[in-house]
C-alpha cells in the first residue's frame, strides 16, 4: 500500500452531445444582434457537437481506489444533461433558454453546472464516496472555442 | 513557469478487489472487473514548475525528463499487466486514480532541486482522466 497521501484527486469525465442553437436577443435590435452575434444570429440557428468535460474532486477511498462511483456520475449526467440535450434545439427544447437567456456556451456551461449541482447531494449521499465535489465544467463548442466554469457547489 | 511532457504506455489491468463479493466488484468497477483483464493506451502528462535557467533558457533538461519518464514509468508499465507485473498493483486495485498516485510517488523524488513536480495527469481513455498533485 502506498503511503502517499491522497486527499485531493481530480477526476474528469468527457461526454458528447449534439445540439442546435441560435444566438439572438429580443432585447436587442437586428443591427445589434448582427453586430454582437454575427452568423450565430442567423434565423434558423445552427449546431455543434459539444464536448462536455465534468471534473470532480475528492479524497481517495483507499479500499476501492476510487474517488467517485462512475456509474452514478454517468447516470446523473445522462439523466440531467445528455437525455434532454442530445439532438435538441437549445432555444426551444431546454426550459432555461426558453425566455431571455441566450444559449451561448457560457450560459450553457452555467446551466449544466446548475443542473448537476442541484442533484449532487442526493446522488452522492452515501459513504464511502460522499465527499466528492463537483469541481469544474468545461465545454468545447468547437475545437477552437472552449469554456470553463468552476462549480460554486460546496 | 510550467513545462509539460507527454508520454504514452499501453498496459492491461483489471479492477477487482478480492475482499469484495462478485456483485460489489461489478457494482463498483463495472466491466473493468472482468476477470481476465483488458487494456488501455494510457497517456501521461507530467508538469514541472520552475524558472528558466538564465544561461540555458530552460526550466529543465527535456532529455533528462524523457529519461526519467522512461526509466520510472514507461520501462516499468508499458506492455505489462499491471496487476501481475507492476507492484504495488499486486495488492491495490489499479484504478486510474491509484495508477496516477503511483506515478507521482515514482517521479516526485527526481524533482527536488530547481524544479518541482507540479501535476500528473493520466488519461486512461480519451474520456476519463485524473489529475494528481501530491496532496
Amino acid at each position: 500500500m502506498s503511503t502517499t497521501p491522497a486527499n485531493d484527486i481530480r477526476l474528469s469525465r468527457r461526454y458528447r452531445f449534439s445540439a442546435s442553437h441560435r444566438l439572438y436577443s429580443d432585447e436587442l435590435s437586428e443591427t445589434e444582434n448582427r453586430a454582437i452575434f454575427g452568423k450565430c444570429a442567423n434565423p434558423y440557428g445552427h449546431g455543434h457537437d459539444y464536448v462536455l468535460d465534468v471534473r470532480v474532486r475528492g479524497p481517495l477511498d483507499r479500499e476501492t481506489g476510487r474517488i467517485i462511483d462512475l456509474d452514478t456520475l454517468d447516470t446523473l449526467v445522462r439523466e440531467t444533461i445528455l437525455g434532454p440535450f442530445e439532438h435538441s434545439n437549445l432555444n426551444v427544447d431546454i426550459p432555461e433558454f426558453q425566455s431571455s437567456l441566450v444559449p451561448t456556451t457560457e450560459n450553457l456551461a452555467l446551466v449544466i453546472e446548475h443542473r448537476l449541482a442541484g442533484e449532487w447531494k442526493s446522488r452522492f449521499a452515501s459513504p464511502p464516496l460522499e465527499r466528492v465535489k463537483l469541481d469544474r465544467i468545461k465545454i468545447e463548442e468547437t475545437r477552437r472555442n472552449i469554456f470553463e466554469v468552476s462549480s460554486s457547489y460546496e | 513557469m510550467l513545462i509539460t511532457r507527454k508520454v504514452e504506455f499501453s498496459a492491461s489491468h483489471l479492477c477487482y478487489h478480492p475482499g469484495f463479493s462478485e456483485e460489489r466488484n461489478r457494482a463498483i468497477y463495472g466491466a473493468a472487473a472482468n476477470k481476465h483483464g483488458h487494456g488501455h493506451n494510457y497517456i501521461l502528462e507530467v508538469s514541472l514548475d520552475g524558472a528558466p535557467d538564465p544561461v540555458t533558457g530552460m526550466v529543465f533538461d527535456l532529455k533528462t525528463l524523457k529519461d526519467v519518464l522512461n526509466q520510472e514509468i514507461v520501462d516499468v508499465m508499458d506492455h505489462r499487466f499491471l496487476n501481475y507485473e507492476v507492484p504495488p498493483f499486486d495488492t491495490i486495485v489499479p484504478t486510474v486514480e491509484n495508477v496516477a498516485i503511483e506515478i507521482w510517488r515514482r517521479l516526485e523524488p527526481h524533482f527536488k532541486e530547481k524544479v518541482r513536480l507540479k501535476n500528473v495527469r493520466l488519461y486512461e481513455t480519451e474520456d476519463l482522466y485524473v489529475d494528481y498533485a501530491g496532496q
